[in-house]
């Protein structure tokens, strides 16, 4: 400031430095919501290049001839369908002679071909004797292969598909005798321990049934509380000791439910562990707390001069609130039992402490089944060792997160649409 | 009969209602007018509806709870002496064993000839138990509603009543949050207890070594079954810092940018990009930590020249911490929307540049929120779990090295639970005893953020 020649139009180095520190401020606040987004495309890629090809599987033409020796038992059912299937498959490569290679062609086709001829037996009878050609499911090495997963590269030793084996693949395929189709299994199944087997129907019938109780239990639990706590609670220590409770509910971390349903629910109430009835009820006590703020905050949001009105014409005051303010605040309260739903559905630890990990094959009838939901079957196939379980893992990982934003983007819709700006 | 009980209620209220709304009609005709009457038809209806429901459904569920003490009790009376000297542990085995019998349960058929008549008998009692409650309930069901029609009149305060109840019941609801956590409390604290029964308090506390495989056998190795809770817990600490060392600089930088800095345009659009991290469910975090970041790590590592385990907390903490950037920045958004624009311009006014009035004024004003917020963030990472479960380590180490596999309570608790467990080995019951310092630990934590942050709130309103 002491020389003549600085005045406001020049700016001075001290100015260009606070200018400067300005700038590279601003640069750090968008590099951070660069990195957040980077992580965001990083992983939805990652998903989506691992996971879109479960939608295909590939199958393997077989020419089954239903040779009557092998019906000659009285129950069709108990025929010997696993050895049709090899001697159908040993008939196409008549040049593979010694055991060891026999055995290594059976492994081409997956062990549910036979539960596919035994099927088409008991459906219709009448084939017994002719010719088929049918097409089965491969075995998951060789889907692994067909999609690029293993490399052919590798040497022998190192590969789980062996040379001798890429060899019949390739006539297979030069034959047109083997393609990929779309994977209606992962669609109509439960859960297997054989990948090509695996499907979702069993996860999300659990998560269904799971998701009907929790709503059930916690939606009007939660909005009779919100309800009580904001129109009728006197300001006394009870409703603060209520208040600070749903609170601190809210940042428990959810694996302690977990713990509560274990000790409480299960050992000493004893309903049956690995049901969605149990999984309900623990993710309904989880989900409350959000339910109640949202609900609270939507009651708040309702301004006085309803309740004055309703008041004034003679309305109770119980009256006031269920037949003027909750109708105005329940698009508010459906969108937060929406997420609490989302945020239900999208839950893994608390199901693991009460015996939601079992490895279930059968789809969930009724609410007492044992069952598996969503999240705990990619948990568990994410815990598998076969190669092909990844790709069923982030396969079921999209359906997971095309059920949550499309209930996020319901909830926003709803938001929207029956928002009033008072 | 039985099983249609909860219908048969159902409908009988639904009928009562209308007979009770129809009789108050039919007074206010003979008043001249439902203005006469002292509450409106609909509440006299309510009325004798709750009358109808509410005695049926208090004996129904007392009868759910002690159904199964009631018919066990009956039996012991008929079991031949031999069986009652067994302790009580055995006694169940066989009165499970009979109840599977009699409902053609898993394992139904017994060669026992004493279980076999039992199981005959704990039919027969079983059914004609539930006779006796079914006609207690029908009987319940109809002779009060029929007082309460009765009792109708012009004068009936219906409205209060009906309304009275309907706080009760509002009351009881809201009276859920407390009994969870009283529950999840005593749950806790009783099995922790047993646990220090075998294990001493101190040693859990300050052990430095954690191995919680009892031994069967007196040589075996490696399962010495220490229980020494410093390791677990430093791993939880350790991952949690690396997450927190993300989240907070992220999660902070990205609020002030968005909330000072961003046009409207780039807000709605950027803010709603950033709530899908948090809704994207752990078990995804946990999949992409173990599948494609610790590989990453490893593979990066191993190119700079150091070993790096495939479980190490830096990948596990890493994508904990871009879980947690939401919870940070919209935590903090609020905080900085809170504070006055008056601050701002006056700031402003004095020539300060915008970042100058960001860490001059904006941030002073706001750190308690802020603090506040970081603190609720901590304690969601110290109990996420599913993150942990699948990318970080099952041994637990001393050590502060992210590189390294640690594990962490949450890790713990999960694999001494889940699977088939004795449910009084100490190995099980340290899983409660973890829980137990986990949720004292998250306790702590919310209640100084939620404290920080209102009355930090009330501070600017």
């Amino acid at each position: 400031m002491s020389t003549t020649k600085n005045n406001l139009l020049t700016p001075d180095k001290a100015l260009k430095k606070r200018y400067r520190a300005e700038k590279r401020f601003q640069r750090m606040g968008i590099f951070a919501i660069f990195i957040s987004l980077c992580f965001i495309v990083f992983l939805f890629t990652t998903i989506i290049t691992d996971g879109y090809t479960a939608f295909t599987q590939t199958y393997i033409e077989l020419d089954v001839h239903f040779d009557k020796k092998y019906f000659m038992e009285e129950n069709l059912a108990n025929a010997n369908f696993p050895s049709l299937v090899k001697h159908s498959l040993y008939a196409m490569f008549p040049q593979v002679k010694s055991r060891r290679d026999k055995k290594m062609l059976k492994k081409l086709i997956s062990p549910a071909a036979a539960y596919t001829l035994q099927q088409m037996v008991k459906d219709d009878p009448k084939i017994i004797g002719s010719s088929k050609k049918i097409w089965v499911l491969a075995d998951d090495d060789v889907d692994m292969m067909i999609k690029g997963k293993i490399n052919r590269n590798l040497n022998n030793q190192n590969r789980r598909i062996k040379d001798l084996q890429l060899a019949w693949i390739d006539t297979l395929i030069k034959e047109g005798k083997l393609e990929k189709r779309f994977n209606t299994q992962f669609f109509t199944s439960g859960d297997s321990r054989e990948p090509e087997l695996a499907g979702i129907l069993g996860a999300l019938a659990g998560s269904f049934f799971t998701l009907l109780i929790t709503l059930s239990l916690s939606f009007p639990i939660g909005v009779a509380t919100a309800v009580y706590l904001e129109e009728f609670a006197p300001a006394n220590k009870w409703t603060d000791l209520i208040e600070v409770n749903i609170n601190n509910l809210a940042a428990v971390p959810s694996i302690i439910f977990g713990l509560l349903g274990l000790a409480i629910f299960i050992n000493f109430w004893g309903i049956p562990r690995s049901t969605p009835l149990i999984g309900g009820i623990v993710l309904a006590l989880m989900t409350l707390p959000t339910i109640i703020i949202a609900g609270r905050a939507s009651l708040k949001s309702i301004p006085p001069s309803i309740r004055e009105a309703a008041l004034g014409v003679g309305a109770s005051k119980m009256q006031t609130v269920f037949h003027h303010v909750l109708p105005l605040a329940m698009p508010g309260m459906l969108t937060g039992t929406i997420i609490g739903m989302a945020q239900a559905l999208g839950e893994t630890a608390p199901l693991l402490m009460i015996g939601m990990v079992a490895f279930i094959a059968d789809v969930p009838a009724s609410l007492t089944d044992p069952a598996a939901v969503l999240p705990v079957q990619i948990y568990l196939w994410a815990d598998s060792p076969e190669r092909a379980f990844t790709e069923k893992t982030s396969a079921a990982i999209m359906i997971l997160l095309a059920f949550l934003i499309s209930m996020n983007s319901l909830s926003v819709y709803l938001r929207k649409k029956f928002e009033i700006k008072w | 009969m039985y099983p249609y009980i909860l219908p048969c209620i159902v409908i009988l209220s639904v009928a009562f209602y209308l007979l009770g709304a129809r009789r108050a009609n039919s007074i206010a005709v003979f008043y001249g007018g439902t203005k006469n009457l002292h509450s409106l038809p609909s509440h006299y209806g309510l009325y004798s509806a709750i009358c109808c429901a509410l005695p049926p459904i208090l004996v129904f569920v007392l009868w759910r709870i002690f159904e199964e003490t009631f018919i066990t009790s009956s039996l012991s009376q008929s079991l031949p002496q031999e069986y009652l000297t067994l302790s009580a542990n055995e006694l169940t085995l066989v009165y499970n064993e009979i109840k599977n019998v009699a409902l053609g349960g898993f394992g139904a058929n017994s060669s026992n000839q004493v279980i076999k008549d039992a199981a005959t008998l704990y039919l027969a009692n079983l059914h004609s138990a539930r006779n006796l409650v079914c006609a207690l309930i029908v009987v319940l069901g109809i002779i009060p509603p029929l007082f309460a029609l009765k009792h109708i009149s012009k004068d009936l305060r219906a409205r209060n009543i009906v309304e009275n109840i309907g706080m009760a019941v509002l009351i009881a609801c809201s009276a859920v949050a407390i009994l969870t956590t009283v529950g999840i409390v005593l749950s806790v604290i009783f099995e922790a207890l047993h646990f220090f029964k075998a294990v001493p308090v101190s040693d859990f506390l300050f052990g430095l070594k954690w191995s919680p495989q009892v031994a069967m056998r007196a040589d075996q190795a490696g399962s010495s079954g220490a229980f020494g809770a410093v390791p677990v817990f430093l791993g939880t600490f350790l991952i949690a810092s690396i997450a927190m060392s993300v989240a907070i600089p992220i999660g902070l930088l990205s609020a002030i940018y968005l909330s000072e800095y961003a046009t409207n345009r780039t807000r709605t659009l950027v803010k709603p990009i950033l709530e899908i991290l948090a809704g994207i469910p752990t078990v995804v975090y946990g999949f992409f930590a173990a599948l494609t970041v610790a590989p990453l790590i490893r593979d990066i590592g191993t190119a700079l020249g150091c070993s790096v385990s495939s479980e190490s907390a830096l990948a596990a903490g890493l994508v904990m911490g871009i879980m947690i950037i939401p919870f940070v920045s919209s935590l903090s958004d609020d905080v900085i929307h809170a504070v006055p624009q008056t601050m701002r311009d006056g700031s402003l006014a004095l020539g300060a540049t915008h970042f100058e009035t960001i860490r001059n004024v904006i941030i002073p004003a706001a750190l308690p929120g802020i603090v506040g917020s970081i603190l609720l963030a901590i304690s969601r990472a110290l109990g996420e779990t599913m993150i942990v479960v699948m990318a970080a380590g099952l041994s637990a180490n001393l050590t502060f090295n992210p590189l390294t596999a640690v594990t962490t309570v949450t890790v713990q608790i999960v694999t001494l639970l889940v699977g088939d467990q004795e449910f009084d080995s100490p190995k099980t019951l340290a899983a409660f005893a973890l829980g137990l310092l986990l949720f004292i630990f998250t306790l702590i934590l919310n209640i100084i953020a939620l404290k920080i942050v209102r009355r930090y709130r009330e501070q600017y309103e």
